[in-house]
């Protein structure tokens, strides 16, 4: 399993910047790239191939927005739960997802189609609550909305 | 050398001093909430901000070296109010359940906010409540009640090397714990209780089975027989008004009749036994070409380690019990036989200043060698000092009474078996022994005693032999010579030691994860020489020279090593996973 999990190349890179300073989330920057999140699998992977603690890499990609430990459905749904869109009922759509798709936030539905992230803040406060799906922007999103926009993306 | 005045008085330092040590020169205590004297400055809370004369910067205390000529205000309104406005601020995130909280009147936030006169709670609350970590046997996470000063992941990562917590998210969602939300259970902690110890507030502290103590020594039907370790009789007494490192041998025996026990034994026969069995094990090794270096045994929370991160080296280890186990199989075999007592009605409790221990005893079927459980039950030195209270027990006016006999006598070689070094200087006294056939003329061994974080050098027993030992305590410390170990290994030679001893605490089971709070390298040094007080006042300086040691071996286990001894005495060691899951 660990032959496979990372191509060739990744594992040259790997290799190439080992002894490096900062090296880590060099390496993590290019697993993610790869492998589309860190699981925990990768985890461990990249933890015995530098030498460094899990936990390390855990507090790393913990830490980071960047860092995805989830694996994305095809399409990303991302919530804002930022103070604005809570305050307009972030927490609704999120309620809604889970009614309409059995979607959990950093879960992903069976058919690996939508995988859900709680978000803090994307920058348009005016149109809260906000919700994203693979980068395109929903705002004011109602309840009754959601059906249809997830439609878009069936 | 530094000038430097603290509130007007003058002090002089050495270079590197940082003013807060400065402070405590010229008798004066700045607040702190993350600093340790143990780790590295981390400069998180902002308590220990000070003023410099004629200027409007302000500096942090724990992390700012002293410089000439420096002019610091240590205390004023200003100060004092800012300091108030943080400690509300951290109040707003903290339960205030302070009295139904273990460290009630044993927390440093609780007291300053005390000092503070923390009265009210200006701020909003944003008080989560998130689940207790209880998957271990030694120590629960609260994580609602982290102040997030970082200490237990300095101390889990630098000072022990295990790297179980870390700063697991960001800002407000930041938790101590292990990777992958793992439970610390199925993490590669090892249980040794250092970040309980240094935890300022209640978010980690010791399983408390106080309690069950409690239950079963009221039990008639049982025969309660209580053993105490070596270094909890030199720290017992701080939670009594005795200095660090004051014996309080006869008041911990006579207090534990009082609460129940029907006898008393202590660890330190065990530890005779213990040397008994491991310096005749080396010998072996040395004079029959076995694996070395022989690595010592006794220490839990290193056991874990070694499983974990060095299996290969798991062949090294000495295959003897550690004390407390040794006494709890000796107790339901050796000493039931003698009385007349079934083994099945004893319940056999062990006092340790270690989290590890609670874990030890479940460890694996060798710690059933009696066929029943070896030891019940284990409770830190913090637990019995909380029944004691619980009891109403004057404990300072307590009379003193011996341990039972026969399996309750110990040497000096044994008490000092909570001290680093003091297991290597227990082994050598006796392996001399066994390898010249005369005793030495002075038991004192100083070249292994001290408190370098790797100490090592050569030990000649009259030339037939040479012991070039190490001596490690903290577990981080030992990756050094346990890579070298590991590399010679795979070259298909030795490394240049015979013996080497391993203790995951600094300073030893003295300063373990189960001892009174507050320990610092002071407070180490007290109860280091206490223990070495135990050793020069005993009749009996060597394990071989205990006349209840000679008696057990003669009635019961022939001799050490002998198959009686390897059976009870001894255990076999499995690789750990690092991560269980
Ligand atoms: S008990 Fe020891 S190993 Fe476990 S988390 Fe605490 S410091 Fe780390
Ligand atoms: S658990 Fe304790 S030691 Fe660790 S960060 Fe929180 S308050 Fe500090
Ligand atoms: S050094 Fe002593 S107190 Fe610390 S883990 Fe080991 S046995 Fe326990
Ligand atoms: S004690 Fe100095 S910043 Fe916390």
């Amino acid at each position: 399993m660990a032959q496979n999990l990372f191509s060739d190349e990744l594992l040259g890179f790997i290799n190439e910047w080992k002894d490096k300073p900062g090296n880590l989330i060099m390496v993590l920057h290019r697993v993610q790239g790869e492998v589309g999140y860190i699981s925990r699998e990768a985890a461990d992977e990249v933890s015995r191939l530098l030498d460094v603690p899990l936990s390390t890499i855990w507090g790393v990609v913990t830490f980071y927005h960047f860092f995805k430990l989830n694996k994305p459905g095809k399409y990303n749904i991302q919530v804002c739960l930022g103070t604005a869109c809570y305050l307009k009922g972030g927490d609704i759509i999120v309620d809604e997802l889970g009614k309409l798709k059995g979607l959990e936030v950093d879960g992903l539905t069976e058919d690996g189609k939508f995988s859900l992230e709680a978000v803090r803040c994307v920058g348009c406060c005016g149109l809260a609550p906000v919700m994203t799906i693979s980068g395109e922007v929903f705002g004011k999103v109602t309840k009754d909305q959601i059906p249809g926009i997830l439609d878009k993306f069936e | 050398m530094i000038h430097l005045t603290i509130q007007g008085i003058e002090v002089v330092v050495e270079e590197g001093t940082t003013v807060l040590e400065a402070a405590q020169k010229a008798g004066i205590r700045i607040p702190t909430l993350c600093y340790h004297p143990d780790l590295k400055p981390f400069g998180s809370c902002g308590l220990c901000i000070c003023k410099q004369e004629g200027s409007a910067k302000i500096i942090r205390a724990c992390a700012t070296p002293a410089a000439e000529g420096m002019r610091i205000i240590t205390h004023d309104n200003e100060l004092n109010e800012v300091r108030r406005t943080i400690l509300e601020l951290v109040m707003s995130t903290h339960p205030a359940s302070c009295l139904t909280c273990v460290r009630n009147n044993k927390c440093e936030l609780q007291k300053l906010c005390v000092e503070y006169g923390v009265r009210e709670q200006p701020f909003e609350t944003r008080i989560k409540t998130l689940p207790k970590d209880t998957s271990t046997k030694a120590i629960v996470l609260d994580p609602s009640k982290c102040i997030k000063c970082g200490r237990c992941v300095q101390v889990c990562q630098s000072l022990q090397g295990v790297y179980a917590l870390e700063f697991i998210g960001r800002g407000d969602a930041t938790q101590m714990c292990p990777a992958a939300n793992l439970p610390l259970g199925d993490s590669p902690c090892i249980k040794c209780g250092q970040c309980a110890a240094h935890c300022p507030v209640g978010a980690i502290y010791e399983v408390d089975e106080g309690n069950v103590f409690i239950k079963e020594a009221s039990d008639s039907e049982k025969v309660v027989a209580v053993q105490i370790a070596p270094a909890v009789r030199v720290a017992l007494g701080e939670e009594f008004g005795f200095k660090p490192g004051e014996l309080t041998t006869g008041k911990i025996y006579t207090a534990l009749r009082r609460l129940g026990a029907d006898y008393v034994f202590d660890t330190n026969f065990g530890a005779d036994m213990t040397v008994m069995e491991e310096a005749s094990e080396l010998v072996g090794r040395v004079t029959k070409g076995g694996v070395l270096p022989q690595l010592t045994s006794c220490c839990p929370g290193w056991i874990e380690y070694v499983t974990k991160y060095y299996p290969d080296l798991i062949e090294n280890l000495s295959s003897a019990k550690s004390p407390m186990m040794m006494q709890g199989a000796i107790t339901k075999t050796y000493w039931a036989e003698k009385m007349k007592i079934d083994p099945s009605k004893v319940y056999s409790v062990a006092i340790m200043p270690c989290t590890a221990k609670k874990v030890e005893i479940h460890r694996d079927e060798h710690m059933r060698s009696s066929g029943y459980d070896d030891v019940d039950l284990v409770l830190t030195t913090r637990e019995l000092a909380r029944i004691i209270k619980q009891f109403g027990i004057d404990f300072a006016s307590l009379p003193e009474s011996q341990a039972d006999s026969p399996i309750g006598e110990y040497s000096g070689a044994s008490t000092i078996f909570g001290v680093t070094g003091g297991v290597m200087e227990a082994a050598v006294r006796t392996a001399y022994n066994q390898i010249t056939g005369k005793d030495l003329s002075d038991p004192d061994i100083m070249t292994v005693r001290g408190n370098g974080s790797f100490r090592h050098g050569a030990l000649d027993i009259e030339g037939k032999a040479t012991v070039r030992f190490g001596v490690v305590h903290g577990m981080a410390n030992a990756k050094q010579v346990l890579d070298e170990i590991r590399e010679a290994k795979k070259k298909g030679t030795r490394a240049p030691y015979e013996f080497i001893e391993v203790m995951a605490c600094r300073g030893g089971c003295i300063a373990g994860g189960g001892q009174p709070l507050g320990t610092d390298d002071e407070v180490r040094s007290k109860r280091t020489s206490g223990s070495y007080t135990d050793d020069k006042k005993s009749a009996v300086r060597c394990s071989h020279q205990n006349p209840s040691v000679k008696k057990a071996y003669e009635e019961y286990f022939g001799q050490p090593l002998s198959e009686k001894s390897h059976h009870l005495l001894h255990t076999e060691y499995k690789q750990v996973p690092v991560y269980k899951n």
